[in-house]
């Protein structure tokens, strides 16, 4: 069954950042159709389904939005955009008033002054954060919601984006969305990677499994130039739980101790990658494990913990409790993740300019999906939301209404066709273990050589073209093989990113073996195209002096 | 992982809609799980199941012991229950009103 629809603005992802531009659409223009789709519920779709702690992008009492971008530029160790981030550090602070405005819960003083964590973060409870955008976005009328529909490609004539299409992950229903305007919103890629746990963990990770690099797959395919892959990022994390780190280093101020008992961070730097390389290099080196220096903690500081991570990753506290190890008595073991793709924290994702519209035609990008602005977290997003959607306003009366444009419903109809043959599975674990092996993996220490990358990039295309062959038995089937197939487009391009940057610029994200010093040749943007499968490197000059 | 009783299962369909995943289904008016490897365990169904039929524990190379975590879902509070394998009951009850201070 086929389903068409038309709409002002089709926003694909109905994460944080994609809700946010469809309250700020509708308040500036409460008769926009707008069309929010969402492959799973808006109530808990997203990296943000299990809650945040903090908001971490916010300039604080004495501090201004050139502060925040200086601040961004050094931990991207020169590789971002200073107008992305200038444009996006201006709003940081009219957003979260409007979050609160809808709902959140801010720590505040008696003076009625938000608490500040450092100069950039909001304490918060940010548990219910996606049903309070979910709420918000259902009370505008305009807003249509399609839960549980897949978008897999954009409808375009050449670089002009014409709407998107996709398909229901429960019934046999096909949907094509014709929009004036279509906003990408769907997060950024984990999966690439082995990562941490094998087996039933296998997805205890820190990002969301289920965000796939869908949006980026998408604008791959579709020819938009994308730019600093190569930037991955690894977060650093507690041990078996995947938990965030953060609130121990900066709400109890924890910090990094190795098994001798010495405080080794001040050797390596305090960039986000700096801290990440330090727990490497103790590890190598033969002082570990590491840890965050929690004990001595007060027993409130403690109770505070335990409330806290119950508010984005309970998995934490119940491991607190069940293996009686809490943190005032036992320090908490810290490791890195497998690579990540994620434009919320690194620069990797779509190039967009300053009103965050992509090189293709009536295309916008915004969240961990756009590039070139790190350290925007959830704010960051709304910010970029907002951005988005005052352009989008200013001239969506100039856009015609795109003619329906039919799709081949065979891309989807093949799968249920194929015989049995490899499952979607055996596949995905062949492109982590490559990707693990010879891309710089979280078990090779992130390092790689360009003959490793080489292997990579064969293999991801054989894996790729087995891919074809994939059978679905059902809708679910069908998502799944989109997912992984959206994985392996991420993965090809992200291989050429990392051959085209040849230094070591991010230690702590990845180390390239051949050129393992930085090289001030490469003070630049590492962006690329890709059109008929070949992806071609770009160099753009950084304009931040 | 998540770990779903079967008894208590009342089939509202409700974990269906929330996971993030996709990754429950109903069967026979009681909820399945696709494949329990592909939970991240964000709790969500956790959260909004209205029988307690589901929890999440902690697998035993994440540092598990067998300890059940619940929870309760209102307007004012989440109530959370971590149930021992010893037969402890520790309930921990966060206020929505009030923020963490980390």
């Amino acid at each position: 069954m086929m389903e068409n629809y038309s709409t002002d603005v089709l926003i694909i992802g109905g994460g944080a950042a994609g809700l946010f531009a469809a309250i700020r659409l509708s308040e500036m223009k409460p008769d926009l159709k707008i069309i929010v789709v969402d492959k799973a519920d808006i109530r808990r779709s997203g990296c943000l389904a299990a809650g945040v702690n903090a908001l971490n992008a916010y300039i604080g009492a004495g501090h201004t939005p050139e502060d925040y971008v200086a601040y961004a530029l050094k931990d991207a160790h020169g590789i971002a955009d200073k107008n992305l981030l200038l444009t996006m550090a201006k709003k940081l602070n009219s957003v979260t008033a409007k979050i609160e405005q809808l709902g959140l819960v801010i720590f505040k003083d008696e003076n009625n002054n938000y608490v500040t964590r450092g100069w950039r973060n909001v304490k918060i409870n940010g548990e219910n954060i996606k049903p309070i955008l979910a709420a918000a976005v259902k009370n505008f009328p305009n807003v249509k919601i399609f839960n549980h529909v897949n978008v897999a490609e954009f409808l375009r004539d050449g670089d002009k984006i014409l709407g998107a299409y996709g398909f229901s992950t429960r019934k046999k229903i096909f949907y094509n969305f014709a929009a004036k305007t279509t906003l990408i919103a769907t997060g950024g890629a984990s999966g690439i990677y082995l990562p941490n746990h094998a087996g039933g963990s296998r997805h205890q990770i820190w990002y969301s499994p289920f965000n796939t690099g869908a949006g980026y797959a998408m604008g791959i395919r579709a020819g938009a130039e994308m730019t600093t892959f190569e930037m991955r990022f690894i977060a650093l994390r507690c041990k078996d739980t995947i938990a965030p780190t953060g609130t121990l280093a900066q709400g109890v101020k924890a910090e990094q101790i190795n098994s001798f008992g010495e405080f080794y961070q001040k050797n390596y730097g305090n960039t986000t990658s700096e801290r990440v390389y330090a727990v490497t290099a103790e590890n190598l080196a033969g002082r570990a494990p590491c840890y965050l220096k929690t004990v001595g903690i007060t027993f409130a500081q403690e109770k505070d913990l335990l409330n806290a991570y119950l508010n984005m990753a309970p998995a934490q506290t119940l491991r607190w409790i069940e293996t009686e190890q809490l943190p005032k008595n036992f320090n908490v073991e810290i490791c890195g993740t497998e690579p990540y793709i994620i434009g919320g924290h690194t620069a990797a994702g779509y190039w967009v300019n300053v009103n965050r519209q992509t090189t293709l035609k009536n295309l916008f990008a915004i969240g961990d999906v756009a590039g070139g602005c790190p350290q925007k977290y959830v704010t960051g997003a709304f910010a970029e939301a907002e951005i988005a959607a005052e352009k989008i306003i200013a001239q969506i009366d100039e856009i015609e209404t795109p003619a329906r444009k039919d799709f081949d419903v065979a891309e989807f109809e093949k799968f249920f066709a194929n015989e049995e043959f490899f499952s979607v599975d055996d596949l995905e674990n062949a492109m982590q273990s490559t990707m693990d092996e010879y891309a710089g993996g979280l078990t090779q220490n992130y390092r790689f050589n360009e003959q490793q990358l080489n292997l990579a990039a064969k293999n991801i295309q054989r894996l790729e073209n087995l891919s074809e062959k994939l059978r679905a038995a059902d809708m679910y089937d069908l998502l799944k093989i989109f997912e992984l197939r959206e994985r392996l487009t991420v993965a090809k391009v992200l291989i050429e990113h990392l051959r085209a940057r040849r230094e070591t610029r991010w230690a702590g994200f990845a180390q390239n073996l051949d050129y393992p010093n930085r090289d001030e040749k490469f003070n630049c943007f590492v962006n690329s195209v890709t059109s008929d499968g070949a992806t071609k490197i770009i160099f753009r000059e950084l304009e931040n002096d | 992982m998540i770990k779903i009783d079967e008894n208590k299962c009342v089939g509202c369909g409700r974990c269906v809609d929330i996971c993030p995943g996709n990754l429950f289904f109903l069967e026979k008016s009681c909820v399945k799980m696709r494949d329990v490897r592909d939970c991240w365990g964000c709790c969500a169904c956790v959260k909004i199941c209205p029988a307690k039929a589901i929890c999440y524990q902690l697998a035993a190379d994440l540092g598990g012991t067998g300890a059940k975590l619940f929870a309760e879902d209102s307007p004012q509070k989440l109530t959370w229950q971590i149930l021992k394998t010893n037969g402890e009951k520790i309930i921990l009850e966060v206020d929505k009103a009030r923020a963490n201070k980390f």
